[in-house]
């Protein structure tokens, strides 16, 4: 007996701890594209002759996610992102691969699974453009069949947290873009999803959308749990939230792993802005570019040749230091090197 | 299935603010309907009985005009088709059900919305027009509650028919080609062009053999007594079996497609 209830038990700990929540393996998908070139007569050879061109998408994608994980998934245009999370999120079928989402797979149990999952695309809508939006919340209940009492508490919840009351009974058409957004969001948590998948969510907002919708984001995860996927080109989104992040490019996985680990590595300018009221004269190879300020110079220096205190130990013999300014390089700068590096 | 109440809800109150959409339709309406009666009136004078008498003809022909929003084939729901042209589409599918059942819910819903604001000012003052113009009454009692019947029948038809071509779409991405061709056949079909007593008989047995006619020809020929209540009551068995041969159909083909279906763009 007891054997039994012990092994029950492990069972039950295994399907929460050791086996990962989203487990992607070796997922492809190509497009078939109707090739044109342009000129009326290529038109016309076109419509009689089709040629096909096909586009990996995606090639050979893997990775695996836990429960209650930020992730951000980045990468330049046309990279593959939005198709992962299409497939991911049950939308589109792989050509050949595998992903287990908690026991669903996405394209083929469709239907159970879109359940368990939020998705924000933030280029499209799904409120309903001539009413209000709290009409497209009641529409919402009824599809995804939320009783009442668990309804109403979750969207005061929304309400309270991406401050919507005074934009709720608007109808949608009337709304500036950074409401309708708040609103999209609610939209989509309005059944408690266990996963959100954030496709570029941040488009066109302002900075207190911004940071609402961030806020929103840490709030969710940290105090529900959501695991949370989020494609975008907002560095700073992925700063304030994800801890790791997947690359992809040309459709391949090309970075996985924590945001830290890839500033270390190529966090190696550092930008110093020298005031003094002397003239500088400085030869050293870390110096990657020095510039004269009308108060000053500022001078960009690899901290992998030489490190920051003896280089102003130089400098302070040179001249008279009236004050100094050290910046590192923001994420974006970062990226650049990284899709440079790996040619995409 | 209150998905389905929520659906037409909805889509009522977003059709209830479009009041001169709703005007102008009646207009128009009249408009083809004394077009109509006033082309058969000199047809009749000179030509007899065609298989349905002038005033049959003239009721068929405003039950036609009054239900025109709900019972024509023409309708393409500009919002799903936005859907499918411009990707919105995703969010369709990120819904726990099936897109079959779910435009079927949003095409009734619109269209119950345009019919409920258009119908009853065309069936009021048909109902007082001169002779030669007039609307009748039912001609029995039996009669009319065979059409109430028929009629609902002919909606759900009409509407899965509708839901049927729009799944089409996802695959051809456009309202013309094929769609075009599906609606033209199944207009001519309906007798919703010309009523199906005036085609040559082997173009009716062919009528008989697609849905079309069990959408607005059979309910307003029974109205008027052109088709008798016996008559009548076997065709509802074949409506039904209608309604359940392209719901399933369409439940089908919206789950194939959607496996190849591609979402365009971000």
């Amino acid at each position: 007996m007891g054997w039994i209830v012990i092994s029950g038990f492990f069972a039950c700990e295994g399907s929460d701890y050791e086996m990962s929540f989203i487990k992607v393996e070796a997922l492809n998908k190509s497009f078939k594209v109707v090739k044109k070139e342009n000129g009326l007569i290529n038109s016309i050879r076109s419509f009689f002759n089709r040629k096909y061109e096909v586009i990996n998408a995606i090639n050979n994608v893997s990775f695996s996610i836990e429960k209650g994980e930020v992730v951000g998934y980045i990468g330049p245009n046309g990279a593959g992102k939005s198709t992962t999370v299409k497939i991911l999120s049950g939308i589109l079928t792989p050509d050949s691969g595998t992903c287990k989402i908690g026991n669903y797979t996405p394209w083929l149990d469709r239907e159970k699974y879109v359940k368990e999952i939020g998705v924000v695309f933030g280029q499209r809508s799904q409120l309903w453009w001539d009413i209000p939006a709290t009409d497209t919340f009641d529409l919402l209940k009824e599809i995804y069949d939320i009783n009442d009492e668990e309804f109403i508490k979750t969207k005061n919840e929304l309400i309270s947290t991406l401050n919507l009351k005074e934009i709720m009974n608007i109808p949608v058409r009337n709304l500036s873009l950074g409401q309708r957004m708040r609103l999209e969001i609610a939209a989509s948590l309005i059944h408690s999803p266990k996963i959100l998948f954030l496709d570029e969510p941040a488009i066109g907002l302002d900075a207190i959308s911004k940071e609402i919708v961030r806020k929103f984001i840490k709030k969710i995860n940290k105090e529900k749990n959501v695991t949370v996927i989020l494609t975008t080109h907002d560095m700073n989104d992925i700063e304030a939230l994800a801890k790791r992040i997947i690359l992809i490019g040309k459709g391949r996985v090309l970075y996985d792993g924590t945001l830290k680990k890839l500033k270390n590595k190529y966090d190696n300018y550092k930008y110093i802005t020298i005031y003094t009221k002397d003239k500088l004269i400085i030869r050293n190879k870390a110096i990657v570019s020095k510039e004269k300020l009308p108060n000053g110079y500022k001078i960009i220096i690899n901290s992998k040749i030489i490190n920051i205190s003896d280089f102003l130990s130089i400098i302070s013999k040179k001249v008279l230091i009236d004050d100094v300014e050290i910046e590192n390089e923001n994420v974006d700068s970062i990226i650049v090197k990284l899709y440079e590096e790996f040619g995409i | 299935m209150s998905f389905y109440k929520s659906f037409i809800k909805l889509k009522f109150i977003a059709g209830l603010q479009y009041r001169f959409a709703a005007i102008a339709g009646i207009c128009t309406q009249f408009f083809f309907g004394f077009i109509y009666i006033m082309v058969y009136n000199a047809f009749y004078e000179n030509g007899g009985y065609n298989g349905i008498s002038i005033e049959s003809l003239i009721s068929y022909i405003w039950l036609n005009q009054a239900f025109f929003s709900i019972v024509n084939l023409y309708y393409k729901d500009k919002e799903i088709i936005n859907t499918i042209k411009n990707g919105n589409i995703s969010y369709e599918l990120t819904r726990p059900k099936n897109v079959f059942f779910m435009w079927y819910a949003k095409i009734l819903g619109t269209r119950l919305s345009n019919v409920v604001t258009r119908f009853l000012p065309i069936i009021l003052v048909s109902l007082i027009l001169p002779k030669n113009y007039r609307l009748g009454m039912p001609s029995s009692l039996e009669s009319f509650i065979l059409f109430i019947i028929t009629f609902i029948l002919g909606i759900i038809l009409v509407n899965l028919i509708t839901t049927f071509y729009h799944v089409i779409m996802m695959k051809t991405l456009d309202e013309r080609g094929v769609v075009g061709i599906f609606i033209t056949i199944g207009d001519i079909l309906s007798g919703l062009a010309v009523p199906l007593p005036l085609f040559p008989k082997f173009l009716q047995k062919v009528a008989n053999l697609f849905p079309f006619r069990y959408i607005g020809d059979l309910p307003f020929r029974i109205y008027s007594g052109n088709i008798s209540v016996t008559d009548g009551l076997k065709s509802i068995l074949i409506q039904i079996l209608w309604i359940i041969v392209i719901a399933i159909l369409g439940y089908i083909l919206s789950k194939k497609i959607l496996k190849k279906v591609v979402v365009n763009g971000g």
